[in-house]
């Protein structure tokens, strides 16, 4: 390693003489190489200092006023430079827009990197970026901005492209049908809430004054009309407001599983079917009261279930409904954007260096370097030439190709990829709940206590036996049971999002919760998913030289070099790419740099020290760069994936959770047994060259030999084999292939967010089990008191909502996914 | 005592007023966001400073497009 960090001294000092210039968009430091002096403003990067530029022209330098120094979750602006041009599509614009007439139209946006008032206040200024945007509002809960617009004067891709710049990448926020449909059932359950929590309030003031005057005696008529005025009110409550749980209870028994509404529509119809008819005979308990609040209490749970839900999923399901790629097509005299899916097989496309490739395809013209890494988890680019194949989803690096079609869309290995990904998906078992598995052993109890009760009381006191047994199934209404989960998912979710870890469902929580085996990607998973200059042998004057014969490239270890050796002093002129490399004229000198082969064929032979450093370094899965100076070999640098800063401790970690860790990549096998020694990962659980079907094959296998597989990757490689496996997790700057698979994905970038999803999860269903036990305890007394025959309606009333706030209390306080800085 | 009987149906009169106003507020949508208005009620203080009209046009996408020209 070229610099080993000591713990305790920190990592970068800046230059004594320097003060730290801070960014004057987002407040970080300025890196030295980046200060110009002339300037009055500074900034970090181009993002920020663009989006600073459109701010000013705007006149929205206000945001800088709203912006709230310390808890923004600062980070540099980084537009993603697409052009949205799909978004004018005729097809995407009548199922996303909406027509208003006078040529306005309205859609809705997701916009991802919102979360602060300032970000909120600068969104809805869009009218003053984009003339053509006549309203903006922004809607934090679901992050989507709702914009109309002139779609005369300016397209939509032009607002999409403004966003970005801003730093706010669009998506389509999912058809508009899709979002009506929705809503529609948040606010259908939100209702219910309301009558159901309306209803509960005035039975209990009737139910109070029963239970008041039953001491004291009261007379036949007052008692009439609080029986019925009871009645009057519970009988829609339970059967409109109640319906939600007595149509889940139907399709768990036509479905034949066991579902937490069975035991509850038990509970609530034979309470109110006992207590309707002791109303109409006029004597015998009534427990309406208790019915409302048991509807009011569950709804509460699964409307905060339902809301907290959608938020988390809903931001993966965004960020991979995004619109098809768009392909670049070369006819006679232009040059023509069109969807990726429609290019016709024999036709040429274009790809830009810095481009994602769109299709499968031969190289026709050019000569460049691709990025694979998404797709096959190779961390070195392949130089690619005439007459070489490329695939859909890899990035064209450093020149511009031309390339023939041979597949589009869902034919090329791409599509073929998530296609696997979908069917995988679709046929994995679904997870039963632990409260709903409870919640089948609970019914079959509660109906075989209920049976003895009746029989038991049929003997000594028949009048009373169905009373008795009514009362029971009442107090036993799995109330606390019922919201145990719901209550504790939905905190354990609002926690985790807050902590940067987004789960696309609670029940992946109690999965995740549970020790099996946790199968690694490498590629930009364990390791930060580019090169990195690790290690240098030889002449340290010739770093100047280096850096000024890379300072233009984009190529991966130019890249390297430019991020190494910040300073760049000499100019360069006469700069060749070579097949393996590069010849350049700095300072007056001639520079050749390049792999062992090429230097050795253009200069003869390579000195011993050089080939041994080579051999050295490509021994530990690094890339050896030899540089020669007029035709004397002076330096050998040595790239690689540098493993991320994390990742040891955080798999030390993972393992002492129970996990078995495995490292499974597409990388070469030497590259990837050098990363697990790192690592301290043993060297039979990692496995190199593995191709995205094998990966899949990998965790079926496992899965078959009943094991719990996680898995977690960040490429579209890793796509197929995450949804093959119980549980999918996608780190931060995942591919949006990825996204799609996965079931958690982490909003941080490292390895600390993955730990936490499973600790964390572990902590949740430890609240879970709690919940459970706390409401069977309470349901035993319950139980108790009931087969005695000493359950009256009033300790029923007291005893349902102490279980109940017993259950929420302990749900809502407990710290399941909150960060802690400390540890 | 027997007031009870005039009362308890005026009561439940005026809560079915009162579930009738939450339905409405519900289905107009008044429940949909419960974040973004409490943000906004700190924003619309002072006004923003007017532009000539002729650059409010153009200005900031102008700058838009020369950002994405030079990367």
């Amino acid at each position: 390693m070229a610099a080993v960090v000591l713990p305790g001294t920190p990592r970068s000092r800046p230059p004594p003489a320097l003060t730290v210039i801070a960014c004057a968009h987002c407040g970080l430091p300025v890196p030295a190489g980046r200060v110009a002096p002339q300037d009055s403003q500074q900034f970090c990067c181009d993002g920020c200092s663009s989006v600073h530029a459109v701010l000013s022209a705007a006149g929205l330098t206000d945001y800088y006023a709203h912006q709230i120094s310390s808890d923004a979750a600062l980070a540099s602006p980084r537009p993603t430079l697409r052009k949205f041009e799909e978004l004018d599509e005729p097809a995407f614009q009548t199922r996303h827009c909406q027509q208003l007439g006078d040529g306005l139209r309205s859609t809705e946006l997701f916009l991802e990197g919102v979360h602060c008032s300032a970000c909120v206040w600068l969104v809805e200024r869009l009218g003053r970026v984009v003339p053509a945007v006549v309203n903006a509002r922004f809607d934090l809960t679901r992050s989507v901005l709702q914009v109309t617009w002139n779609g005369e004067v300016a397209p939509l891709s032009a607002v999409a492209r403004a966003l970005d710049s801003l730093g706010y990448c669009p998506h389509p926020s999912g058809s508009t049908n899709v979002v009506a449909q929705q809503r529609k059932g948040d606010r259908a359950l939100l209702l219910r809430l309301g009558v159901a929590g309306a209803a509960a309030g005035n039975v209990m003031l009737m139910a109070l004054a029963l239970y008041s005057g039953k001491p004291a005696g009261m007379s036949q008529e007052y008692l009439a009309l609080f029986r019925w005025g009871s009645f009057l009110i519970a009988t829609p409550t339970v059967f409109w407001t109640g319906s939600v749980f007595f149509r889940g209870a139907l399709a768990a028994l036509r479905t034949r599983t066991a579902h937490m509404d069975l035991p509850v529509s038990l509970g609530i119809l034979a309470g109110y079917l006992g207590s309707a008819s002791n109303t109409l005979r006029g004597h015998g308990d009534i427990y309406f009261d208790s019915l409302c609040t048991l509807i009011f209490l569950l709804l509460v749970g699964r409307y905060l279930q339902r809301t907290q839900q959608r938020r988390s999923a809903k931001a993966s399901q965004l960020i991979s409904a995004l619109a098809p790629t768009t392909a670049r097509l070369v006819e006679a005299d232009r040059l023509r954007e069109v969807p990726a899916g429609d290019v016709a097989v024999g036709a040429i496309v274009e790809v830009l260096p810095g481009e994602r490739i769109a299709v499968d395809g031969v190289v026709t013209q050019g000569f460049s370097s691709v990025d694979a890494s998404l797709l096959t988890g190779e961390s070195l680019p392949q130089n690619v030439a005439v007459g070489d194949r490329v695939h859909a989803g890899t990035t064209n690096q450093s020149a511009t190709l031309r390339v023939r079609v041979e597949s589009a869309g869902a034919a090329t290995r791409l599509g073929r990829l998530m296609h696997s990904v979908e069917t995988t998906q679709r046929e994995r078992a679904p997870i039963v709940r632990l409260a709903d598995r409870v919640a089948g052993y609970f019914v079959v109890g509660i109906v075989f206590v209920a049976l003895a009760t009746l029989l038991f009381w049929w003997h000594f006191d028949a009048a009373h036996a169905l009373d008795h047994t009514v009362a029971l199934l009442v107090v036993t209404c799995p109330c606390a049971l019922g919201m145990a989960t719901p209550l504790a998912v939905s905190a354990a979710l609002r926690q985790a999002a807050a902590a940067g870890v987004l789960f696309k469902g609670g029940e992946f929580i109690e999965e995740l919760a549970q020790p099996g085996v946790m199968v690694f990607d490498k590629t930009g998973t364990l390791t930060e998913g580019r090169l990195d200059l690790v290690a240098w042998d030889g002449d340290e004057s010739v770093k100047p030289l280096l850096r000024a014969a890379e300072a233009t490239s984009g190529h991966p270890i130019a890249r390297a070099v430019q991020r190494a050796l910040t300073e760049n002093e000499l100019l360069c002129c006469d700069r060749t790419e070579l097949p393996s490399g590069l010849r350049a004229r700095v300072a007056d000198q001639t520079v050749l740099m390049g792999s062992q082969a090429m230097i050795g064929a253009e200069l003869g032979s390579l000195p011993l020290w050089a080939l041994r450093s080579v051999r050295a370094h490509a021994t530990l899965g690094r890339t050896p760069v030899v540089i020669a100076v007029e035709n004397t070999v002076r330096a050998v640098a040595a790239f690689a994936d540098r493993v991320r800063p994390d990742a040891a401790t955080n798999l030390k970690r993972l393992h002492a959770l129970g996990f078995e860790l495995h490292v499974l990549s597409g990388d070469h096998q030497e590259v990837v047994a050098a990363v697990a020694a790192e690592l301290g990962v043993p060297l039979r659980s990692a496995q190199g060259g593995a191709s995205p079907e094998s990966k899949l094959a990998f965790v079926a296998e496992l899965r078959k030999r009943a094991k719990r597989v996680f898995m977690v990757g960040d490429g579209v490689n890793d796509a197929a084999a995450m949804a093959a496996a119980n549980v999918g997790i996608a780190v931060h700057g995942g591919a949006e292939a990825c996204l799609a698979a996965a079931d958690v994905f982490t909003t941080r970038p490292g390895l600390e967010p993955v730990l936490l999803a499973a600790a964390g999860a572990r902590r949740t269903v430890r609240v879970i089990r709690g919940g459970i036990v706390l409401s069977l305890a309470y349901n035993l007394v319950g139980i108790g008191l009931a087969v005695t025959g000493q359950l009256d309606p009033l300790l029923a009333a007291v005893l349902m909502p102490l279980s109940s706030i017993t259950v929420v209390t302990l749900a809502m306080r407990a710290t399941t996914f909150r960060h802690r800085s400390s540890s | 005592m027997s007031i009870i009987f005039l009362i308890l149906p005026i009561t439940l009169v005026m809560c079915g007023g009162a579930v009738a106003a939450f339905a409405w507020a519900t289905r107009s949508g008044q429940f949909d966001d419960l974040e973004t208005p409490a943000i906004r009620l700190l924003h619309d203080d002072s006004p923003l400073p007017e532009r000539p009209r002729d650059i409010a046009a153009t200005a900031p996408l102008a700058a838009i497009d020369s950002q994405r020209l030079s990367q």
